[in-house]
């Protein structure tokens, strides 16, 4: 069996954003990278299917941009996959959904792969296309949003999250692609002999620009903080005065403090 | 401008989101059409065509079919736009629509100006306003951004139908778990995030809750990383509560956290990060290390 899990690197969302010269996209500078969220439930749901059928698939990782991503690749090659490949794509802040799924789709075309792997949606674009285009342009069924994954026979049973606490059961059969929600497993961390072992395994480089030359369907602009809607106050200072203010606000605006 | 909304039905029932598209089509003005995967006894009053699949013949969703199936709609209508509610029949069809018609996709809007679509991005820290290059375009809408809009009128219904083979199988529903925590009912929720950092921290949350005498609730990393059971988890995949007060320790105010709380009488949130979108509701946002804040908070209360 082969498999393909694709990863994207995202910066941490607790840094403060500013928008880059075009106010296209945030500036980079001085941003801390890591793995996307929901990318490490898939590279960890893929690892564990390689488990459970003794280690016979060959997991390869893919991820699209700079140098930097190769942080993220090694990840997943600790976490467990066996290869990696590094679509280098120095502009990939530039490339919208269909760019990436297009450039993911070239590669993987005549890969055979058994199984794709994403997770639903990236922190930073949120727009949870990339997955279903990549299996829209294969040509192969798909679905989103796990939160169960079981795999046998060539035969995929899969549970979706819908909403108010429902879930979805279906069966697809490979070659298939999945979409990997928050909570689908607990991602394990990578260990220090695991990571030793990751150093020797194959990293092959493509250019982005070799493999698709879509042109984008979307233009982004004004990226910028929101304006403040709400007439919130914003406390700052010692804690012993903010607990004093925050007991008055609360006495004077709520009627819970008796 | 000419709308193709796509309504949502799910086991025998019209769902309620269906009503937020014909908002957003008043808003952004236009001819609008409805497609819909339901039935002919409950139809959605408005004045277009309604473009109308048995749900009793096609079963509940199963994306190549209502691909297929949309794909004849647009071809009859011919939409500018294909409007969808980002939710999970929304952003899993949405994009085999785009990627047939080769068209743009925008998820999750939230706003319009001219042609360009106002979205969240980077966990709904930061806006920005994309822009369809194609001349039809298909979009996703955010739940709750644009009101529920109850027109009224008589649709002209065209039946649709098709052949195609399907490539998954449904199997079924699972119900949501039964809650042994009822937040809904209490007065004051005091949740903590993934800002806690870890599972021991709970108990500093926990124990402002007991002195506030309200209920503990939680984000939904903390339910996940298994810190705390998921009765507890606050949001659009967990619990809707409007208590007088909550208190949100550690969270980060993602669109999904803030669509089960936001209608809290009074938001008092606690966190390190002055532009975290908790702000954007927060009644009263303190920037400050929680596990200093709290325990002081805590101190004074008991
Ligand atoms: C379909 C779908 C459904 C979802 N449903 C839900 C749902 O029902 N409920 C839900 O909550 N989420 C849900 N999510 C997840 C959601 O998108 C966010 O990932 C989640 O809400 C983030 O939780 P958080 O704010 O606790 O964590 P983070 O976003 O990681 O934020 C942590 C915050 O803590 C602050 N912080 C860190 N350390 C400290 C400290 N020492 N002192 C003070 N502050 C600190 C940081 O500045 C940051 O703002 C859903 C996602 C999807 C895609």
């Amino acid at each position: 069996m082969k498999i393909l899990v694709c990863i994207k690197q995202v910066p941490d969302m607790e840094s403060p954003f500013r928008p880059n010269g075009s106010a296209t996209w945030f500036d980079e500078s001085d941003l801390a990278f890591r793995m996307n969220e929901y990318d490490e439930y898939a590279v960890e749901e893929a690892v564990r299917l390689k488990e459970q059928l003794g280690g016979e698939p060959e997991i390869t990782v893919l991820s699209i941009g700079p140098d930097r991503v190769i942080e993220a690749i090694k990840k997943a090659l600790a976490i467990g996959c066996d290869r990696a490949v590094h679509i280098l794509e120095p502009e990939v802040a530039s490339r919208e959904p269909w760019q990436i799924a297009s450039i993911i789709a070239a590669y993987a075309r005549d890969k055979q792969f058994d199984l794709l792997f994403t997770g639903m949606q990236s922190q930073d674009r949120g727009s949870a296309q990339v997955g279903v285009l990549v299996a829209e342009l294969l040509g192969i069924p798909s679905t989103t949003t796990l939160v169960g994954f079981a795999w046998a026979d060539g035969v995929v049973t899969a549970t979706r999250e819908l909403e108010g606490g429902v879930k979805g059961k279906v069966r697809l059969r490979t070659p298939a692609l999945v979409t990997c929600q928050l909570g689908l497993n607990s991602p394990r961390y990578p260990t220090l002999p695991n990571i030793m072992k990751a150093r020797k395994k194959e990293i092959t480089t493509l250019q982005a620009g070799e493999l698709s030359s879509e042109k984008p369907l979307t233009g982004s602009a004004a990226f910028r903080h929101p304006e403040k809607k709400g007439s919130g106050v914003v406390l700052e200072g010692s804690v012993d005065e903010l607990v004093e203010k925050v007991l008055v606000i609360l006495k004077d605006k709520t009627a819970v403090l008796r | 401008m000419k709308l193709l909304l796509v309504g949502e039905y799910r086991e025998g029932r019209l769902l309620d989101i269906t009503a937020e598209l014909m908002g957003f089509a008043a808003a952004i003005g236009g001819e609008a059409s409805l497609f819909l995967v339901g039935s002919a006894e409950e139809v959605p009053a408005f004045n277009g065509t309604l473009y109308l699949v048995d749900a009793k013949v096609y079963g509940e969703y199963n994306p190549e079919v209502h691909k297929q199936l949309l794909l004849k709609a647009v071809q009859e209508e011919n939409p500018d736009l294909v409007v969808f509610v980002h939710s999970s029949y929304g952003w899993d069809l949405a994009p085999r629509l785009a990627a047939s018609l080769k068209v743009a996709q925008v998820s999750e809007v939230i706003g319009f100006a001219g042609n360009a679509y106002e979205v969240g991005c980077c966990n709904a820290k930061m806006h920005r306003n994309v822009t369809p290059l194609t001349s039809k375009a298909v979009i996703t809408i955010q739940a709750g951004a644009f009101p529920a809009l109850q027109e009224g009128g008589t649709p002209v219904v065209k039946v649709l139908s098709t052949d195609v083979a399907s490539t998954t199988e449904f199997v079924g529903y699972e119900p949501a778990e039964a809650r042994d925590v009822n937040l809904a009912k209490a007065e004051i929720v005091v949740s903590a995030g993934r800002g806690i950092g870890k599972k021991e921290n709970i108990e500093v949350i926990r124990s402002l809750a007991k002195a506030f005498g309200g209920e503990l609730g939680a984000s939904r990393p903390v339910v996940d990383a298994g810190w705390i059971d998921h009765g507890h988890q606050v949001g659009s995949t967990g619990q809707t509560v409007t208590p007088k007060l909550y208190v949100a320790c550690g969270i980060s105010g993602s669109i999904q956290h803030l669509a089960g709380m936001k209608k809290s009488g009074f938001i008092l949130a606690i966190n390190k990060d002055k532009d975290a979108p908790i702000g954007e509701v927060a009644d009263v946002l303190v920037v400050a290390d929680l596990l200093q804040f709290v325990p002081a908070l805590t101190a004074k209360l008991s």
